[in-house]
């Protein structure tokens, strides 16, 4: 999954979208996400990455990740 | 290096021209302690859920109440109303502080007496009073409120049986401006009716009325129509002391007054919108000492407060099971607590904090209890930090009505802690377990075996 390449992100986790004029807000891990698909990592490199920096199993970050990439495709910031 | 809190990813559309001048409800303050005592602790020894009380608020609130209606008025009693919360330990901690009790059935009755409490300090009210409770009733000498007039001729006829004359008050309803009108309690004000019991009762000769009992209603958000009710309680008192040269002892306001939740459907939080006991204690005994009682005939004014003493006193503490995504895109978050438990949420929006540290970041979620029922909505819409399984919250303002009227469906109910002043845990109840649930049960003998041996074969 991408996200669409003209999605605006600042550091404090503002989200816009030019082509609607929608803007989200996003918490610190939400961010990193968005980031890293950005980047264009794979589900795997972000849940590791996750993994090494917070408090958290893999089972879980997996979980969440799955949930959170179905809410960026219901919003329309990925392709 | 040390690894950082984890907090589930969220992102939350940014909306205008949705907000309100009072902005929008977040429960972020997270509530990690009760009475000193950690939420984790009180979960890892007793489990979860778990309904704590708090001694130090109950004796607190009560004290306050007195204290506001003793400055207001000389001669206050205060009886507990059983049905709000009859844990033996809520009631002794009312009790000690000098309450008496106000019961609705035999069962409580039972329980009053069992506790101590003598029987001409049990007030006895409700429209379900058996033959034999009114016996007993009377032989302890207690205050019978007297609901409708076959409660009324039986009384007359078992107290000429027994050849005792009991303390009996009747219970008036009336309209006190207020919509829906509570008419179902005693009897009429306006059309009559409580005149004619009240001449009946004179007249027969075989009852001595002592008191006036009103309950206007239920979590009543307008102390004005306990000004109206008081002064027509007084009015009546009065009259009957013109007429029949009988001074009336108490007048019994009954219960009422609102806790700080919040009702569903309501604009503003329960902490805004609710009136102060103050309000309700100058409306009452302004009534009362305008009302032109001689001062040595001043009746006692009877209070049955429960929820207003009792309700931000209880904690309910529960965990995540899970979040799941609903098919519109909401977040719904699984609690291991539902409305067998929390019978109050069907009409409350209670107040939910979680129980531990998060970011500032908050999802709209709706919270389902853990029945495997439609209607175990525990919150509809709540503002609440993204919460993973095992995670704990706090649900504020349970004291009153939710262990009471606990349902045991599906699941056990949980067991009951009180914090005590010196903030140490004691369970007051334990969990229920699956003998108790079956100790009534009776299996008759040609029910016990069966085999299932014969049926279709399982797949391997």
């Amino acid at each position: 999954m991408k996200m669409r390449k003209n999605i605006a992100l600042s550091d404090s986790g503002f989200i816009f979208n030019p082509s609607t004029g929608d803007s989200y807000s996003a918490n610190p891990i939400g961010q990193m996400i968005i980031q890293a698909l950005q980047n264009g990592k794979t589900d795997e490199e972000i849940t590791k990455s996750i993994e090494e920096e917070y408090m958290i199993d893999a089972s879980t970050v997996e979980k969440d990740l799955y949930d959170f990439k179905n809410m960026l495709k219901n919003y329309k910031l990925t392709e | 290096m040390e690894k950082k809190q984890y907090e589930r990813p969220i992102i939350k559309p940014l909306n205008t021209g949705l907000m309100n001048k009072f902005g929008t409800r977040t429960e972020y303050t997270p509530t990690t302690h009760i009475d000193g005592v950690a939420v984790s602790e009180l979960i890892k020894e007793f489990g979860s859920p778990l309904f704590v009380l708090s001694e130090r608020k109950i004796r607190e609130n009560y004290k306050n109440a007195k204290r506001i209606f003793e400055t207001r008025y000389p001669k206050i009693q205060f009886a507990w109303s059983y049905k709000t919360n009859y844990l033996n330990a809520i009631c002794n901690i009312f009790h000690q502080e000098g309450s008496w009790g106000e019961v609705v059935s035999r069962f409580e009755y039972e329980k009053a007496l069992k506790n101590g409490v003598p029987g001409n300090k049990i007030l006895f009210n409700g429209p379900d009073k058996t033959d034999d409770d009114l016996r007993v009733a009377i032989k302890n000498d207690s205050p019978i409120h007297i609901d409708h007039l076959d409660e009324l001729y039986r009384l007359i006829e078992i107290a000429g049986e027994l050849n005792a004359k009991p303390r009996v008050a009747i219970r008036v309803n009336m309209d006190t401006g207020i919509y829906p009108m509570w008419d179902r309690f005693g009897f009429n004000y306006e059309n009559g009716q409580a005149w004619d019991a009240i001449n009946k009762i004179i007249a027969g000769n075989k009852l001595n009325l002592v008191g006036l009992h009103c309950h206007i209603g239920t979590f009543m958000l307008s102390p004005g129509a306990y000004g109206i009710a008081a002064t027509k309680m007084a009015d009546l008192a009065l009259s009957i002391k013109k007429r029949y040269k009988k001074t009336i002892t108490y007048i019994d306001m009954g219960g009422g007054f609102a806790s700080k939740n919040t009702l569903k459907g309501t604009y503003q939080l329960g902490a805004d919108a609710v009136p102060e006991i103050s309000q309700y204690a100058e409306a009452i005994c302004s009534a009362l000492l305008n009302a032109g009682f001689e001062t040595e005939e001043l009746p006692y004014l009877y209070l049955e407060t429960g929820r207003a003493l009792v309700d931000d006193a209880g904690f309910l503490l529960g965990s995540v099971i899970s979040n799941k995504r609903l098919s519109d895109g909401r977040r719904a978050t699984i609690m291991d607590f539902g409305v067998n438990i929390l019978f109050t949420s069907f009409w409350y929006d209670h107040k939910i904090s979680p129980a531990q540290e998060f970011g500032l970041h908050t999802e709209d979620c709706v919270l389902y209890g853990p029945l495997c029922m439609n209607i175990d909505v525990v919150r509809e819409n709540i503002s609440l930090p993204p919460m993973k399984a095992g995670d704990h919250v706090v649900v504020h303002h349970v004291g009153a009505y939710n262990i009471t009227q606990s349902m045991q469906f599906i699941a056990m109910r949980p067991a009951v802690v009180l914090i005590d002043m010196n903030g140490k845990p004691n369970v007051i109840k334990k969990k229920e377990t699956l003998d108790i649930i079956e100790i009534n049960e009776v299996l008759p003998a040609y029910l016990k075996t069966f085999n299932l041996n014969s049926t279709q074969e399982i797949e391997k």
